[in-house]
């Protein structure tokens, strides 16, 4: 990968960018501790003397690296305890790393060798930059998972838990939804309407999508402007149309009309995922099996369902996490009988606020890392089976 | 070997001329794609298009009047509002049959929580009237005037008179003047009084948050889709998953996460109070306001930006930066005229995806909005559910429709919808 050569750099180079590194991160610790500019001073100090000693004197990478995440690791241990370990042996090894980094000019070795001083420092701000929006994007998945194994009702880090004391967690939230009556009837509810929406969306999209695939289709852009439609439209317009139409019928509070409302919020996201899939199909295929005599229905599942089956699960998936997450729709449609996992959350979050919510929020996390990971996985198969990924 | 047979018309293989045969086939296939399409269309049309437009007629629709009232409506169109005087003693009359029935098959309440929306008092005149008008007698207790402004004085009152002629078509425009805070005046429509105004104002700040919250998912968004179309496929494939990440878990575990940060003892204030950055008796209310709202949009809607804006700039070759620097442009020169503006479809469909998603949202701003954040769903739904002013309701959304609709069909025209792209 070293597409540049580099020497390493003076020892008073990587002191001070070691310091400035050192200001910034002494700023926040010490604000913590009472003044924000001895901290600058003292990390600043400090960090640029580590820089100079290990460029100079201790020339041993790993001893000093090692070296850094023990010192800071004990020195946040004396001032702050089991969370002070964690952060300071953090801090260690991040500026043993660093130092050696800056030092060796390892950061110059994977860029192009014409790149002026300011494009590099601006290549790391960049990727700096990027890191901190990953950050945001995930942060809120990254507070609930350890929140909800809280000891207490709050919605809080308890001292307990920053000292990683057993006592400050427990799985009472999850023994809560395990227990509680309301929460195992919405589960319940969910389970059942979510996979007959989906079925429901999944079997008309998937035919729909093989006809609009095929090459002379009247009307195609406003059949599709149709059928996408649910997704543009927003939810509460869906919701407030539906509530008054299916209560003039009498589907409004039936298990029925909510299973017919979730199947035509899915459709649009089979139709997608279908439709892209076909792309890639090779439609002489089927003429080929209609030439060696099979029917249209045989072809269709031996030869069309095999190949296209990948959009069609990822396609089914989508249309299940539409159904089990919906809220808007359901809380207008459904009556009490029909009362969704989202829904208790939503009730939950506007009225009686407890932790379980969290227990709840971190189950279904992990249900979407499951389903994220299975579309992936099948993305990447038929992305194969077309030859489009190298991979 | 004949002229005729070689200047003919080329056959098919069962005589037929080819052209026709052709035809046919063309035919045959279309009919099969459209018999493969039919059911979906129809599930749509029926379980999605059509609830939709019923709420559109629903917008309109002012039945209630003329079905409750038919004699006093059908008399009433001879009164002149503007007289100053009040109907004569045949409206009256009429009204009294009209109330005896509606009483007796108990809709004068509901015709009086009706037209309550525009004048208030007139549901419990509906009430109170109706209570004492079951007692009479219609052949013998004429005249009926006096009688009237006996139950409550405000029968006497031109303005009662005024709004049950107004509302009497089947059919009024008073639900859509009233969305754009506007009512149905003795000479058209005239604006509501100040302290009455609030949809406009509402519509104003859908609209505004929703343009903050797609520049700012403009702004994260840009760097992040760059670097994921920028770097290797295998990092940028593990760094995508953190985009994907989000965009799989539920909207409703996002918004109560953001409710947990974002509250007065929550994790984002604590963090800033062990900082110092903060006092502990001054933390910051980051919720239940439009700051809420907007972060947590923001954060909901931005794989939405970054998704597209990812696959426009996968096709933008990074050779073409390098060759604009090569020939001495600066970096900001180099990007702002050669990558830029190859990335700005990208900007364009993810800002117009994530503006018609948020226009339209309702869950986060009822959970973080408070009541300074709460867009025009919000109302909706009040409207729906709480207020039972369907009418009203059904036009605020005919209006946000309307808008969205709009801006759908400047995506179509602008992105395609066959280029819609779940990843």
């Amino acid at each position: 990968m070293a597409l540049t050569p580099v020497t390493p750099q003076t020892p008073g180079f990587t002191a001070a960018a070691s310091a400035a590194v050192g200001a910034f991160f002494g700023l926040f610790i010490g604000t913590a501790q009472g003044s924000g500019l001895l901290g600058i001073l003292i990390g600043a100090g400090l960090l640029a003397v580590l820089a100079f000693v290990f460029k100079t004197i201790v020339k041993q990478e790993k001893p000093a690296r090692l070296a850094m995440l023990l010192g800071f690791g004990a020195v946040g241990f004396a001032l702050g305890g089991v969370p002070g370990l964690v952060v300071g042996a953090l801090l260690g090894w991040f500026f043993g790393w660093y130092i050696f980094f800056v030092g060796e000019s390892r950061y110059r070795q994977t860029l192009a060798p014409y790149l002026t001083p300011g494009q590099v420092l601006w290549h790391y701000t960049f990727r700096v930059i990027c890191g901190a929006i990953f950050v945001f994007l995930i942060t809120p998945i990254l507070v609930v998972l350890p929140l909800s194994f809280n000891a207490e009702d709050f919605f809080t880090f308890t001292p307990e838990m920053l000292q990683f004391k057993a006592e400050g967690y427990s799985l009472k939230h999850y023994r809560d939804f395990l227990t509680s009556s309301d929460w195992q009837n919405s589960l319940k509810n969910s389970v059942l309407i979510a996979p007959m929406a989906t079925i429901l969306s999944v079997s008309f999209g998937t035919l729909a999508a093989i006809g609009l695939s095929s090459e002379h289709v009247p009307f195609r852009r406003a059949i599709m402007a149709i059928l996408i439609s649910p997704m543009i439209v927003p939810l509460i317009i869906s919701a407030a149309g539906m509530y008054f139409f299916y209560s003039r019928i009498g589907l409004q509070g039936t298990y029925l009309g909510v299973v017919l409302a979730h199947a035509a919020l899915g459709i649009p996201f089979v139709i997608i995922t279908v439709t892209a899939t076909l792309v890639g199909f090779d439609r002489s295929l089927t003429r080929a099996a209609a030439n060696m005599g099979a029917d249209p229905v045989t072809t269709f599942f031996k030869v069309q369902m095999p190949l296209i089956l990948p959009g069609v699960i990822s396609g089914g998936l989508f249309a299940f996490i539409t159904s089990f997450d919906e809220v808007v729709v359901v809380l207008f449609v459904g009556s009490a009988g029909q009362k969704t996992l989202p829904w208790q959350m939503f009730t939950g979050l506007r009225e009686q606020i407890s932790p379980t919510i969290l227990a709840v929020a971190t189950i279904l996390v992990v249900i979407s890392i499951m389903l994220l990971t299975t579309v992936e996985m099948l993305r990447r198969r038929s992305e194969r089976l077309r030859g489009m990924s190298p991979q | 070997m004949s002229d005729t047979t070689d200047t003919g018309p080329v056959l098919a293989a069962d005589g037929t001329p080819l052209k026709r045969s052709l035809a046919r086939a063309l035919r045959m296939q279309k009919l099969r794609a459209l018999m493969l399409i039919a059911p979906l269309l129809l599930f749509v049309l029926l379980t999605f298009i059509l609830p939709i437009v019923d709420m559109l007629f629903r917008s309109v629709e002012n039945q209630i009047v003329s079905d409750t009232l038919p004699k006093t409506v059908a008399e009433l169109q001879e009164w002149d509002a503007n007289s100053g005087e009040l109907p004569s003693e045949a409206v009256f009359a009429a009204l009294a049959a009209d109330m005896k029935i509606a009483v007796e098959e108990k809709t004068h309440t509901r015709l009086g929580s009706r037209l309550n929306y525009e004048k208030t008092g007139l549901s419990s005149l509906f009430r109170k009237s109706g209570r004492k008008v079951k007692r009479w007698d219609l052949a013998e207790d004429a005249p009926f005037k006096e009688k009237f402004i006996d139950i409550d004085k405000d029968w006497g009152d031109i303005e009662v008179w005024r709004t049950l002629q107004t509302y009497s078509p089947k059919l009024t425009n008073g639900y859509f003047l009233n969305s754009v805070d506007m009512q149905k005046g003795v000479d058209g429509p005239e604006a509501r009084p100040e302290n009455q105004q609030i949809y406009m104002t509402l519509f104003g700040r859908t609209l505004f948050m929703s343009l903050v919250i797609t520049t700012s998912c403009i702004l994260l968004g840009y760097p992040v889709a760059w670097i994921l179309a920028n770097l290797p496929s295998r990092t940028a494939n593990l760094l995508m998953i953190l985009v994907l990440l989000p965009f799989w878990t539920s909207l409703l575990v996002r918004t109560s996460a953001w409710k947990v940060m974002l509250q007065q003892q929550g994790v984002i204030n604590d963090v800033l109070v062990w900082l110092g950055l903060v006092g502990d008796d001054a933390r910051l209310v980051m919720i239940n306001n439009q700051f809420g709202t907007i972060v947590a949009m923001t954060h909901i809607l931005l794989p939405f930006m970054i998704l597209p804006m990812y696959s426009v700039m996968q096709t933008i070759a990074p050779t073409y930066l390098r060759a604009a620097k090569s020939l001495g442009a600066t970096n900001w020169t180099a990007f702002w005229r050669v990558y830029f503006p190859q990335s700005v479809p990208g900007i364009g469909a993810g800002s117009i995806l994530v503006f018609i998603l948020a226009i339209g949202y309702y869950i986060t701003p009822e959970i973080v909005g408070g009541t300074k954040g709460v867009f025009i769903s919000n109302r909706i739904a009040y409207h729906i559910s709480s207020s039972l002013n369907w009418g009203l309701a059904a036009a605020l959304g005919t209006i946000l429709l309307a808008v969205v609709l709009i801006l759908y069909w400047a995506y179509d025209k602008i992105v395609g919808i066959d280029n819609v792209k779940l990843r």
